[in-house]
């Protein structure tokens, strides 16, 4: 029962977010605010992990193609579609879900304890607008952290690939142009914006309507990760089966 | 002014406010009183539109406030300034622009008029200089100036503050006290506290409204709560020693 509420409450809280909407010129510094700390700001630990990741998977395909029969480029092949198709939206979503979702549902949270959500009601602002809306409009770039992740995960991937010894560099980059179906990034990128809208809109939810103290602040941020993650995982198999099968 | 009629409030099962009936006119500082539990913060709520009550009215002028629309009630509240317990600062901005917020949002001014307004407001609460402090950098007293700063910024017609000196030195209380008296006189503004600070009640209580249990068990003012015969609000307020000899001194002279 709780939960079917709090479903009502996430869908009553998205159309009052379009409601009543803030003065243009402050929205519009809030939105460029947000672009800086949710995206701009993400932008290093994502290229980290991408850079990384892609040279895990290069390697690990590598390891376990065995067979001399199969041609040296699949490594390359592999790698792109692992990392276009899943690795950048839906594995670099699940670590934003617990770098920028705890960042909102903290800061959200942290204004419904200090009375700061109260204060912008009480002088008759629409604070579900006011905060809500700006990390939805910012996060409407995120598809461009996860072009980013694509591309620096294949480059990190090239490095394990060359320098370990697995392929050259041209079979492994004739590898990635191989097959390629442009389809495979509209779906990816469609994914993204699907998970973008989530990213900001569940953390918010978390931290608009906790109750209680600091301690509670900290367990909603750690709900909000949970919640974000499961609906992304959720939503992921949802959108595969309607776009690709 | 503000004409609260019968109000009525429950949570659930529980009964918070029982028929509450008052006035709190213009130009005088309102002080409403009780014991923790007793529903100050509830009828504060309520007064504000935080709360949707159950039964009964608040008249804001010949305003009745569930009458109004949506945009007539963002009109009202712009009208209305609120000091919060923990003063409510945005932290992520600056002093300055914490108090300029209201006339960003509500007004077309232009960034020179509302620093120049905020400089203004800024000196009336005796806080020069601390324009581009963060609110973490500020003591609990210059907290609650910035607050009460912000509340006047955009002339309000309204004032309410919910615990202003709760957590402040005695000395600063009193100065955070006087200051929202002057303040009410200047600007001519209907001005409600939620308080249960005695110092703040013989000081500046010139309307005191008392509840018990969501009830107004009493209604005067500094003057009377003195010679008041009502048990439950002597045992409130001169329930230490201190106040016991003072009423007492009182009563003599």
């Amino acid at each position: 029962m709780n939960y079917l509420q709090n479903i009502g409450t996430y869908f009553f809280m998205i159309i009052e977010m379009f409601r009543k909407p803030t003065k243009r010129s402050v929205m519009v510094r809030l939105i460029l605010k947000e672009i800086e700390d949710l995206v701009i700001s993400s932008l290093g630990i994502v290229a980290f992990i991408s850079f990384f990741v892609g040279g895990v998977i290069t390697i690990q395909t590598a390891l376990n193609i065995t067979n001399p029969l199969i041609p040296k480029y699949l490594v390359g092949f592999a790698t792109r579609q692992s990392i276009i198709l899943e690795f950048a939206p839906t594995f670099i979503s699940i670590i934003m879900a617990g770098k920028v979702g705890s960042f909102i549902t903290s800061s959200i949270g942290t204004m419904r304890v200090t009375e700061q959500i109260d204060a912008l009601e009480v002088m008759g602002v629409n604070s579900i607008n006011y905060l809500v809306f700006p990390k939805t409009v910012a996060m409407v770039l995120y598809p461009f952290v996860i072009s980013i992740a694509m591309f620096l995960g294949i480059i990190g991937g090239m490095a394990a690939c060359v320098y370990g010894g697995f392929s050259t560099l041209e079979d492994y980059i004739h590898g990635v142009q191989i097959d390629f179906i442009p389809f495979h990034m509209f779906y990816a990128f469609i994914k993204t914006l699907v998970f973008a809208f989530i990213l900001a809109t569940i953390p918010s939810f978390h931290g608009y309507y906790m109750k209680g103290g600091a301690l509670e602040v900290g367990k909603a941020s750690t709900v909000a990760f949970v919640w974000t993650s499961v609906v992304i995982i959720l939503l992921n198999y949802v959108l595969t089966q309607m776009l690709l099968s | 002014m503000i004409h609260v009629t019968d109000l009525h409030k429950s949570f659930g099962n529980t009964t918070i406010l029982k028929g509450i009936s008052t006035t709190f006119e213009q130009g005088k500082t309102n002080l409403v009183i009780g014991q923790s539990g007793s529903g100050k913060t509830v009828f504060l709520k309520c007064l504000l539109g935080l709360f949707d009550y159950d039964g009964g009215s608040i008249n804001y002028d010949k305003q009745k406030f569930t009458d109004l629309s949506d945009d007539e009630k963002r009109n009202l509240r712009s009208k209305i300034g609120m000091v919060f317990q923990g003063s409510a600062l945005f932290d992520s901005m600056t002093i300055e622009e914490n108090i300029m917020f209201p006339l960003r949002m509500f007004t077309n001014q232009s960034e020179s008029e509302m620093q120049d307004r905020a400089n203004i407001v800024l000196k009336r609460v005796n806080l020069d200089n601390a324009q581009q402090k963060m609110p973490s950098e500020a003591s609990g007293g210059m907290q609650k100036r910035v607050a009460i700063a912000r509340a006047i910024v955009n002339n309000p017609k309204y004032l309410f503050c919910d615990e202003p000196n709760s957590g402040l030195d005695p000395k600063t209380a009193i100065v955070i006290d006087n200051l929202i008296q002057e303040i009410t006189k200047e600007y001519n503004i209907v001005t409600v506290i939620n308080s249960h600070d005695m110092n703040s009640v013989m000081e500046i209580g010139e309307k005191i409204i008392f509840l018990k249990d969501g009830e107004k068990a009493w209604e005067g003012s500094k003057e009377t709560i003195f010679r008041t015969d009502n048990e439950a609000v002597s045992n409130f307020v001169y329930s230490s020693n201190l106040f016991k000899k003072v009423r007492e001194m009182y009563l003599k002279a």
